[in-house]
Formats: C-alpha cells, structure tokens, sequence
C-alpha cells in the first residue's frame, strides 16, 4: 500500500512531462479538426481556440489540466465527443485483455521450453528451441502480425484478419467468448513471441546456473530425481530473475500494443494512442498515459508479490 | 560393509585420472577420515561413491563400489536413488547453500521420508519432529516451520545431518562438514556425529583437511595426495607415527599448541595504540527490507603494539575482529576512539595527511584472489601504492622486483597475471604489495584461512622471518587459535565487540580466565593431540 502511495509524485513528474513533450510538437487539435473539415477562415479558428483554452500560455494550460487531474478529471475528448474517462474505460479491457494472454502465452511457454532446454542442454532439442527462440526474438511484431494474417486469414481463411469481435453477428454468452478469442489469437501470437523468446533465453541460463548449486546436489543425494528435482529444487529457484524480468518488460508489452493493435484494428488503447496522437487529440492521449502510468505501478507492485511469495528471504512489510 | 577397489576416475584436467588405484573401506560402526589438501581428489571420491559424478565428463572408469556387498555401479539411475538417502546419504560443507532457501526446514526433511518410506503425513512429522529433537535443536516445532535463512549456520549444519540421519543410513559421507564453523559448534557438531553414530552404528566416511579434527574423531585414517591414497591405518598409529613422508609433511604443517614463550617487556617503542574505538552500525530499515536493530560491532576497545611485536585478534564469527582490523586502517570510519601511529592520530587525520600516514600501516587480506586486481601484472600490483605516493616509475618497479625475492618468488613471477599463481604464491604477493609501502604496522586479516596446511605453514614461517628482519609490527586477525599460538606474542580475546581477555600468548593459552577464552580453547579440535615432530625429509 505504501508503494502505491509513493508512486504518486512519479506518476505527477510523468503528466508534466509527457504534457510539455507533447506541446512541443507542432499543432493542436484544433489544427487538426480544421484540417479534417478542409480549412476554416482565422476568426473561426480562433474562436475554437479560446473555446477549447488553447490560447493561454502552455503554463496555464498545464496548471489547469493538472488540477482537474487531482479531482481524477481527465477532461473532454474533443475528437470522440465524449469524456475521457469512458472513451479509456470502453477500451481497457480489450487491451487488458490482450496483454495478460499475451504474458500469459510468453511466460508459460517461456519457461517451460526454457527449462526443458536447460535440462537437454546441448542437445539437438536444446538447439532446436534456442535457434527458434531467435527467429522469434529477431522478427519485428509488425511483419509478424502481417506474416501471420497472409497465412491464416487470406491464404487459409481460418482466422479473422481484424477486429475484436465479428460486426453484426450480435453473439451473446459462451459464442461470444468464443468469438472474442478466435479474435484475439494473431494478436496475441505477435506480441508474445518476442517476449517468449526472453523469458525462454532467460529461464534457460537460469535454470542451468541453479542446477550446479550445491542444494540441488543435496537433494540428488537424498535420492531425489527426474521431475521432481526440476520442479520443487529447480525450477522454483530459478523462475526469481524471469520474475524480475516480466515485471520491467510490462511496460514495453505496453507499447507493443500500439503496434500490433493498430495491424489488427483491434479497439484498444494501443490504437487509441495511434489515433489521438494523429488527431492532436491531447486530453485523451494525456489520459492514456495517465492510464498506463497506473498500470504499470500496479503490475510492479504485483511482481514484488509474487517475489516475496517464491523467495522468502524476502520479507515484504 | 562398504568398499571400494581399484576406483579410477577419469577427467581431463591437470592429471590422467582424478583418482588412481582408490581402495578404501568402512566398517560398520567406523569412523574413517579421508585426508587431503586441495586438489587431492577427496571431494571427488565422495561424489563417486553416491554416484553423483557430473557424467559423462567424469566418471569411474574402472573399478567397483559397494555397499553390504551390491555393487553400485551396475545399478541404475532410478535403483541408485532409492539407495541415497536411505542407505546412503551425504552431509555438505557449506549448510547454507546446501540447503533449499525456499522451503522450509520441515519440507526437506520431509522429503526424505517421502520418497523412501510409506509414512503418512503424521507420520513423516512426527518422524521429523523426532530427529530434529535428536540433533539437539532447541525447538523442532518452530524450526520445522523456519526456513534456512532464519536459523544459524550450526543449527543449519543439525538440520542436514538431521536429514542425513532421519532413515537410519549405512553410511554416511561427510564432506568437510564443519569447515564452515566457529570452533565452539565444531566441536558440538563433530561431538554430535559421533555421539549419533555410535548409537545407531552407522559407518562414516568423513573428508577433511583439518588434522585437529581427524585426531578428534578418527577410527582410522586414510591420506589422498593427488588421486592417490598414499597411506592408511589405524587413526593412533598414524596420528603418532606416520610413515609415508606426505603424511608426515601434512602433520609437520600443523600448528603445534605452544605458544612462543613470554618475551619479557621490551622496551621498544609504541608504535600502534588505539583508545577506546567504537563502532556501531545503524539500524537499517529500508523501503524493502525489514528493520533491523542497530550491531554493536566494537565496543570501548583498546589496545597497544610495539616495533617487532605480533598481536592476535582471536574470536569467532560476529566477535568484531575483522571490524577492528577495518578501523585501524581506517577502511571503515569508527564512532570515536583514536588510532594513534607513531603518536600520530590515524582517525582525526584529514585527507592530505591520511595519504600519507597509509603508508605505515598496510594491509594483507584473507582471499588472495580476490584481493589482487585479475587484469593487472604482478609488478604494477606491487608498485602501485608507492607511485600513488610519488616515487618515480621505474625506481617503484625495480622494488617490486626485489620484495619478489624477499617473498621467495622467482623474478619472472614480476611478468604474470595473479591467475597463474598458487593460492598460497597469491598471498606472498599480497605481502610483498603491503612491504612495497615500507609501513611500521602490518594488519593481517585471516590471511592463512583460505590455504591448506602446509602452504599455511610456509606463509606463517615468512610473515614472521619478514617481521623479525624488518622490525615490522603485526595486527594478526584470525580465528584459527593454532595460528595464533604459532606467531603471536600477545593476544586479545574479543567475544561481541568486547576484548574478554588480553595478554601474552603463553599466559592467555596456559591460564585463560575468563570463560568465554576457556571454551574457546576447549574447542580447538584434537587438543589433546600434540603432533609429533617428524623429520621431514
């Protein structure tokens, strides 16, 4: 709870931050409404100016933005016509979605091909999943997100090329699980495979690193052996620096998103992100970020959990 | 009731075959040491008896193991396990890393029982709980929910050989299994070992280097040098009357028990004193940690040395000794108190002047490899600490070459890397770069602990002829009471922070007053055993 409150003044330094960065490029949004209506005369534009509080000095705007942020105001989204907060909310999920079985997909068989590898190191099998971990880990998401839809969609039509759910098929219970997942398969295969590739490098120096530590040879000597070795002596030990990892990387799982959600058209903050930075759409892009700065403090604080709970020399207060 | 014959190991490596021609047995109900300096193959032998050799880059080549007449090696891997830890089972030198850090004592005691016996859950608790309570573990019940962290190294050292013992092996093999322990719980340890095995007639093998140790509780006695087993016998016999001049040599190095006898006072001068230095280290309590409560590492600690003259430091592990040692050069800045050298005061100096006052105090430290720089040449190492103090260049070098010879190393030594050199060649080095400063004080901080015996032996024998020829003074941190015995004219006891005790050598180890000095000297192992003096030829 403690760390929650301390990431606090982090996330402040983040808005500020992100917020002149953003004022810094040129345009506004009224720049870029105008320029979807095809042009406007000056006395119009200045009049949307002083409408939308364009016109005061960056300072001012970010004074007043920051303090509807503390009553948790995100403001008004002038390109969605709606408040910020339930343009982020309709989204989230999709996104939240995507991430977690993404994760989910790396980290498992991260792992579990990273200590099958360490356990035939040197192997034809262990070659075998190394060289393809690094196809994996050298391929660009976006050529593998188009790869996999010229397989799956166009050549053999197994797959949807896009979107989260089918358009005006109106599924309701498990048919709509079920859409959604169908859905949800390409892209969660482009955005884990990278990260699949780390965890399943990682967990295999680590997982060879604790086979030659000396309570390992203890419990051989008690006769232990085979899966049991691996699982409760092995495996446990070495999943600490993976852990450590896949807490860091969240956050660049995050940006991945916007990639890979934008190739699928998937409705999610990713592409969310993608849009308003092309619309100058500032109070929702501000959102976003506040959004995922939470995120990511909360996923951290997640990690420490889980740490504590597989290394007890850690004592969580 | 266990043997082996004519046990080849073969590995690459410095030698052919790690082991040669190994016969050894165990009888029921014996203890027999297998002795060996580093290198000599004895852990490797443990590991071949249980099996537990990293094939296929090391293994038996030739020969048999067996146990109660089965031949081990014809076994297989799944029949092999069913026999560790229940017929068979190993106790570790180093108890924290031997054991899981992220189960609980009680699990992995447990796990014996489960994968050898058919206990239920009870069952296998009240087994555990029973053991635990065998090794003299104040509290099984608590401890069998701790986990290895959150008890001390001895308790941790009952918890393995609890493990080892829980199903009543035929054999046990012991490597080194107090090694890593103050000597007050070795002697607990070692008197538990044998207390355990005569009652449930269990035969040991147990690996050591420490000869204190084989003439504590050896039956018998086995010497290994370089894969080969160049003596065994009765532990008496050999104790006393060694045969084989290796064996002789090994027990020659060991450290007779007899103080130099008490120089009376000399009038030399002072050259170090220290007044009352304290040193506490702060309560820490970070964001992540717990907090903990502030160590009293020195307390009120004070003490004098004169020119040619060598003080102890003894006490065990968490007594302060390496603190005060830290202090006295000023590595680690003490609360209060003053470090006077020559009467000039070490710990209020500024900079500028402890620049210079470093000069006559260096320091030798414990681990030889650690402490010399891995990508730097020998002669830079030496010549380093007087560039620093601006002698030119060449003139620093030229000394270097020289204190090389004064150690007793060749001169082409000054080209190489520390890497290529002996733990015991590294040491001389680490001497030569602490004489290089031409200091008055040497403080010398466990410098023989991490060596074998009879390089220890060497090293000890050079520090004292430097000390002697030099007119140095020595501050010997150790907590090896031996060592103490051999070389220094003075001792100060510590226990906690405090000095107990305080004296000559000869005095403190004849007539020990205080309890904690007592116990100490109680524990040295194989006390009684006053090594013979052999001709070594």
């Amino acid at each position: 709870m403690r760390r929650l409150v301390q990431a606090i003044p982090t996330i402040i330094l983040i808005m500020i931050g992100s917020f002149l960065l953003i004022k810094l490029a040129p345009g506004d949004t009224v720049d870029a409404l105008v320029g979807d209506m095809g042009g406007a005369d000056p006395a119009f534009v200045a009049r949307l100016r002083a409408e939308y509080g364009l016109d005061q000095s960056v300072f001012v705007q970010l004074w007043r933005y920051m303090l509807k942020l503390v009553q948790l105001d995100f403001g008004w989204s002038y390109v969605y016509e709606q408040p910020v907060i339930e343009v982020l909310m309709s989204r989230l999920a999709n996104t939240l979605l995507l991430m977690v079985s993404s994760l989910v997909v790396a980290f498992t068989f991260g792992v579990a091909l990273g200590a099958i590898a360490a356990r035939r190191a040197y192997s034809w099998t262990d070659n075998m999943i190394s060289t393809l971990g690094l196809v994996f880990y050298a391929m660009p998401s976006f050529f593998l997100s188009l790869l996999l839809i010229l397989i799956f969609s166009v050549k053999l039509g197994w797959l949807p090329v896009g979107g989260i759910r089918t358009i005006g098929a109106f599924k309701t219970g498990w048919a709509d699980v079920a859409d959604v997942a169908r859905h949800l398969v390409m892209p969660t295969a482009a955005l884990s495979l990278i990260y699949l590739a780390f965890y399943m490098r990682l967990m295999r120096t680590s997982v060879l690193e604790v086979m030659d530590l000396d309570f390992v040879r203890t419990a051989r000597a008690k006769g232990a052996g085979g899966a049991r070795l691996m699982f409760h002596h092995v495996m446990r030990n070495a999943l600490l620096p993976v852990v450590t990892l896949l807490g860091l990387q969240f956050s660049t799982v995050l940006g991945g998103s916007v990639v890979v959600e934008t190739i699928f058209s998937l409705p999610g903050i990713g592409q969310l992100a993608y849009t308003s930075v092309v619309k100058r759409d500032l109070n929702t892009l501000m959102g976003i970020i506040a959004l995922s700065s939470i995120i990511v403090v909360i996923v951290n604080v997640l990690t420490d959990l889980i740490y504590a709970w597989l290394d007890p020399r850690i004592e969580l207060k | 009731m266990f043997a082996t014959s004519r046990l080849l190991c073969r590995r690459g490596g410095d030698r052919p075959h790690a082991l040669w021609d190994f016969n050894l047995t165990v009888g029921e109900g014996e203890i027999v040491c297998l002795v060996g300096e580093s290198g000599s193959g004895k852990s490797l032998a443990a590991n071949a008896v249980m099996r537990l050799l990293p094939e296929p880059h090391v293994r038996v080549s030739q020969g048999t193991i067996s146990l109660d007449g089965q031949d081990l090696l014809s076994l297989s891997e799944a029949e092999m396990r069913a026999i560790r830890g229940d017929r068979m089972a190993m106790i570790f030198q180093e108890p924290m890393t031997a054991l899981n850090p992220q189960k609980t004592v009680g699990w992995q005691i447990d796990e014996v029982l489960r994968l050898h016996t058919n206990l239920n859950k009870a069952g296998r608790k009240a087994r555990a709980l029973e053991i635990l309570g065998d090794v003299h573990i104040p509290a099984p019940a608590s401890t069998y929910n701790a986990y290895p962290h959150q008890i001390s190294g001895g308790q941790r050292q009952r918890v393995m050989i609890a493990m080892a013992l829980v199903l009543k092996p035929r054999l046990i093999i012991a490597d080194e299994p107090t090694t890593a322990l103050d000597v007050t719980t070795q002697k607990q340890i070692l008197k538990l070992i044998k207390d355990l095995q005569q009652a449930q007639g269990t035969g040991i093998l147990f690996i050591t280097h420490d000869f204190g140790v084989v003439a504590e509780i050896a039956d018998r006695i086995a010497v290994l040098r370089l894969g080969e087993l160049v003596e065994q016998g009765p532990a008496a016999q050999i104790l006393r009357s060694p045969q084989h001049p290796y064996t002789r040599k090994l027990i020659a190095a060991v450290p007779a028990l007899t103080p130099p006898p008490e120089k009376p006072a000399s009038g030399e001068p002072l050259v170090l004193e220290a007044r009352s230095l304290r040193k506490t280290f702060a309560a820490r309590g970070g964001y992540l940690s717990g907090k903990r409560n502030p160590v009293i590492a020195v307390k009120d600690l004070s003490f004098q040395l004169r020119r040619g003259e060598t003080l102890g430091v003894v006490g065990e592990s968490g007594s302060g000794k390496t603190t005060v040692s830290r202090i006295v050069t000023r590595l680690l800045e003490s609360d209060s108190g003053e470090v006077r050298i020559d009467g000039r005061d070490l710990i209020s100096a500024s900079k500028t002047e402890l620049r210079a006052l470093r000069k006559d105090i260096q320091m030798v430290f414990q681990d030889p490899m650690a402490s010399l720089n891995p990508r730097r040449r020998v002669v830079e190492l030496i010549a380093q600490g007087p560039i620093v103090q601006g002698v030119a260049k060449d003139v620093a070098h030229a000394r270097a070459r020289e204190l090389l010879s004064l150690v007793e190393l060749p001169p082409a030594a000054a080209e190489r890397y520390p890497h290529e050199f002996s733990g015991g060649q590294r040491q001389r080095i680490g001497i030569a770069r602490a004489l290089a400063m031409e200091p008055r004080v040497i403080v010398a901080d466990e410098p023989v602990s991490a060596l074998d015996v009879s390089v220890q032996a060497q090293v000890l024998k050079l520090l004292a002829d430097l000390r002697d020829r030099l007119h140095l003074s020595l501050l010997f941190v150790t907590h090896d009471l031996r060592v103490a015995a051999q070389l220094c004219d003075k001792v100060i006891v510590m226990s906690k922070g405090e000095i107990v005790e305080a004296g000559p050598t000869a005095r403190v180890f004849a007539n020990p007053e205080h309890p904690y000095t007592r116990s100490l000297l109680d524990s040295i192992p194989g006390r009684d055993w006053e090594p013979p003096v052999c001709n070594v030829a």
